[in-house]
């Protein structure tokens, strides 16, 4: 208020100054008619600084509470909006959830070192949107193992040309299970091609860069990804003394609708990169490299008006895998999967899975095994899984187990890709 | 073979050029693409993504829905964190700068519209599915009907100033006939008014205020937690002890345990259709109303004899 004071002061003294001096060279009339025009400044000036005076004191004045309920009969743009609690800075906040994995297992298997009762993993999710261009995702996963970045990634999703951008530490697009978090698994536990071949709970998973686009046209959804990584896992392990020797991933996925609930989604995947083991076909001196092959089907029946109640879904992932160096091509070990599961009720899903696979070392050893599985969703941040499962490896111990795994999230998870 | 592929490709990536001036909007749910086609009429080309007889909240976030997010110039979105569970990833894949948050293509709704039960205090999952945001079932209220239309209005004619006055047209057309429509639901419901009633899940607010019926409870004990018994005893009692006969129910969920509760208290499941396409004969948003209200009214007289 103070300082509109001062201005107003100013303005009459800026006007007096320069506005009275060609006066003294004006007949008295003129005079009186200055003096008129400056009279009639400093009134709309002082109406305009009350005006003003007026609306600081309003704006200091506390506001009562928004009224949720009330509505202006002629509503503006942005009124009714602004009632929601969005007023404050935590707005920017990302999304946040921590997934926990606690799994029981009973019975005998003596290829297996799983505790009998452990909180496997926990995972903490922070997800939100970077600015106009693109969105993170993080997840960090604590396990007896320690703390680690399970995926981190950017993704720029308003590239030109249909292009998707992500980089950062991200499972790699093999596959299906692959992709996939712990707690969106149907099982409790992996399939064995993927323990064998694939990477295990860890996957296919480092730092890397992935580009995918869709392929537009009027039959089907199409979209291809390529990708490359360079990092350490059960798989690929890239060479610290030949950085440019990278992990290529790529993917080809097509999609479409049969009926408004019954769909088709068929991947195939390839991926070649340096190998995390060394091959006995070879000498220490070669650096061997592992070639994946991949394939899956995926059934999926979800009648729309049933759909909290009613769900089938069948999968199936075939993988090859063999080592390869310059002029040498190692033998093939194959293994798969196929699952099916069924919602009977709201809360209740059961399935059987079949599991074969060959040992990437030694593909002449195949274990098999089989799975009968029930889940049960208090609420779908809450599950509970009771799991059979009966392995014969293929150097002959034979394991019968029962798992039995509760995954429980709080916080705000964002949706998964379908 | 490579020269077939070629040409394949070649037409695949050609075909988003092929297409004509019309305005591709796609919308989340089939209210706001009736809406859109009112409004929008032959210059737009809308989708709408789920249907009236699903249950919005729970949508599969299909690759087919991305392709139509892909090559949208508008969507238009429920908002309230309704779509939370499945459009977030549509966004993403769909490569689409101009349809997502903030852009020019993207509108949410609900930014002019009254909402209803915005929680307030500490909010936590011990209260079921609940909306931070308030009720997102907000279209389901004529006045908000109104208010879409005059958003969705808005948008299509910054989209396409050449057509404003197109829209403008069309706009004060479905703004008469949805007068109009007001005036004989308001009539068929005037006997009603106070009547007490109980729905399945917290999906009419808006709708029963704005008619006058009273909601005294919910077949959900929370907002998204399935029927439990203690829960069903306990509204079968309150039913009685305060005279509610009818019971409203969503297409999508199961008719048991409401029609349990209808044979204790001697009373009439009735299903709305919460959407457009929720029932064929509510073919589109103003039919919506002429179909519940006239079902609704129906009902209303066997149950209180008026």
């Amino acid at each position: 208020m103070g300082m509109f004071r001062v201005r107003h002061g100013l303005v009459v003294a800026v006007l007096l100054v320069f506005g009275s001096a060609p006066a003294f060279a004006q007949a008295q009339p003129d005079a009186r008619a200055l003096q008129d025009q400056i009279d009639q400044l400093k009134k709309e000036f002082g109406e305009r600084i009350a005006a003003l005076e007026a609306k600081l004191a309003a704006a200091q004045t506390p506001m009562p509470p928004p009224t949720p309920d009330v509505v202006p009969a002629t509503p503006p743009a942005t009124a009714i909006g602004s009632q929601a609690p969005l007023g404050n800075a935590k707005v920017f906040n990302p999304d946040m959830s921590v997934i926990a994995n606690f799994i029981g297992v009973a019975g005998k298997n003596d290829h297996s070192d799983q505790p009998s009762l452990g909180l496997s993993e926990v995972e903490a999710a922070f997800q939100a949107i970077v600015d106009p261009y693109a969105r993170a995702d993080f997840f960090l996963a604590a396990s007896p193992e320690g703390l680690e970045v399970e995926e981190g990634f950017i993704t720029f999703n308003t590239l030109p040309a249909g292009l998707l951008l992500k980089a950062g530490k991200m499972r790699a697009e093999f596959g299906k299970v692959n992709r996939m978090h712990t707690h969106i698994l149907p099982w409790a536990d992996r399939p064995l091609v993927t323990q064998n071949l694939v990477g295990g709970e860890e996957g296919i998973s480092m730092p890397g860069v992935s580009v995918s686009r869709l392929i537009q046209n009027p039959a089907l959804f199409l979209e291809a990804t390529g990708e490359a990584y360079y990092g350490f896992g059960d798989v690929f392990a890239s060479r610290e003394d030949e950085k440019s020797k990278l992990t290529y991933v790529g993917r080809l996925r097509g999609y479409r609708d049969i009926t408004e609930g019954t769909n088709i989604d068929i991947g195939g995947s390839y991926a070649f990169g340096p190998s995390a083991q060394d091959v006995d076909a070879l000498p220490p001196s070669v650096n061997s490299n592992t070639e994946l092959f991949g394939f899956d089907a995926t059934f999926r029946y979800r009648p729309l008006r049933r759909a909290i109640y009613k769900r089938f879904q069948a999968r199936t992932e075939l993988v090859w895998s063999r080592p390869r160096s310059t002029g040498f091509v190692g033998e093939r070990a194959f293994g798969y999967y196929g699952s099916g599961e069924y919602q009977f009720a709201r809360r209740w899903f059961a399935g059987a899975r079949y599991d074969q696979s060959a040992q990437a070392l030694d593909p002449s050893l195949v274990d098999k095994g089989g799975s009968f599985f029930l889940t049960y969703w208090p609420s779908e941040f809450n599950q509970i899984r009771g799991q059979y499962r009966r392995t014969n490896y293929g150097d002959g111990v034979k394991a019968n187990e029962f798992l039995f795994q509760m995954n429980f999230s709080i916080g705000a998870h964002g949706a998964h890709v379908f | 073979m490579i020269r077939t592929i070629t040409l394949f490709l070649a037409l695949a990536l050609a075909v988003p050029s092929i297409a004509n001036a019309q305005l591709k909007v796609v919308t989340t749910t089939e209210d706001l693409g009736s809406l859109a086609r009112d409004l929008g009429g032959d210059k737009v080309a809308v989708t709408a993504l789920a249907k009236g007889y699903q249950d919005p909240h729970f949508v599969d976030p299909k690759p087919s829905f991305i392709l139509a997010v892909s090559r949208a110039d508008l969507l238009i979105v429920v908002g309230r964190e309704m779509e939370i569970g499945w459009l977030p990833p549509l966004l993403t894949s769909s490569r689409n700068a101009k349809i997502q948050p903030g852009s020019k293509g993207y509108l949410d709704a609900s930014a002019t519209v009254k909402i209803l039960e915005i929680p307030t205090g500490q909010i936590t999952r011990a209260m079921g599915d609940v909306h931070p945001l308030g009720n997102p079932h907000y279209w389901l209220e004529p006045g908000n009907g109104r208010r879409m239309a005059q958003a969705i209005k808005d948008k299509l004619a910054e989209l396409s100033p050449n057509d404003k006055a197109y829209f403008e047209q069309r706009y004060a057309d479905f703004d008469q006939r949805l007068a109009a429509g007001e005036k004989r639901w308001d009539a068929a419901m005037a006997p009603y008014k106070g009547t007490k009633i109980v729905t399945y899940h917290r999906s009419w607010p808006n709708f029963m205020e704005r008619f006058g019926l009273n909601v005294m409870g919910y077949v959900e004990p929370k907002p998204g937690i399935p029927p439990s018994p203690t829960h069903t005893i306990e509204l079968i009692d309150e039913m009685k002890r305060q005279g509610a006969k009818l019971i409203v129910v969503e297409p999508y969920f199961d008719l048991k345990t409401p029609q349990a509760i209808s044979n204790q208290i001697g009373g009439k499941v009735l299903v709305l259709a919460p959407s457009v396409g929720g029932s064929k004969e509510a073919a589109d948003y103003i039919k919506l109303f002429d179909y519940d209200i006239a079902q609704l009214a129906t009902a209303l007289k066997q149950v209180t004899g008026k």
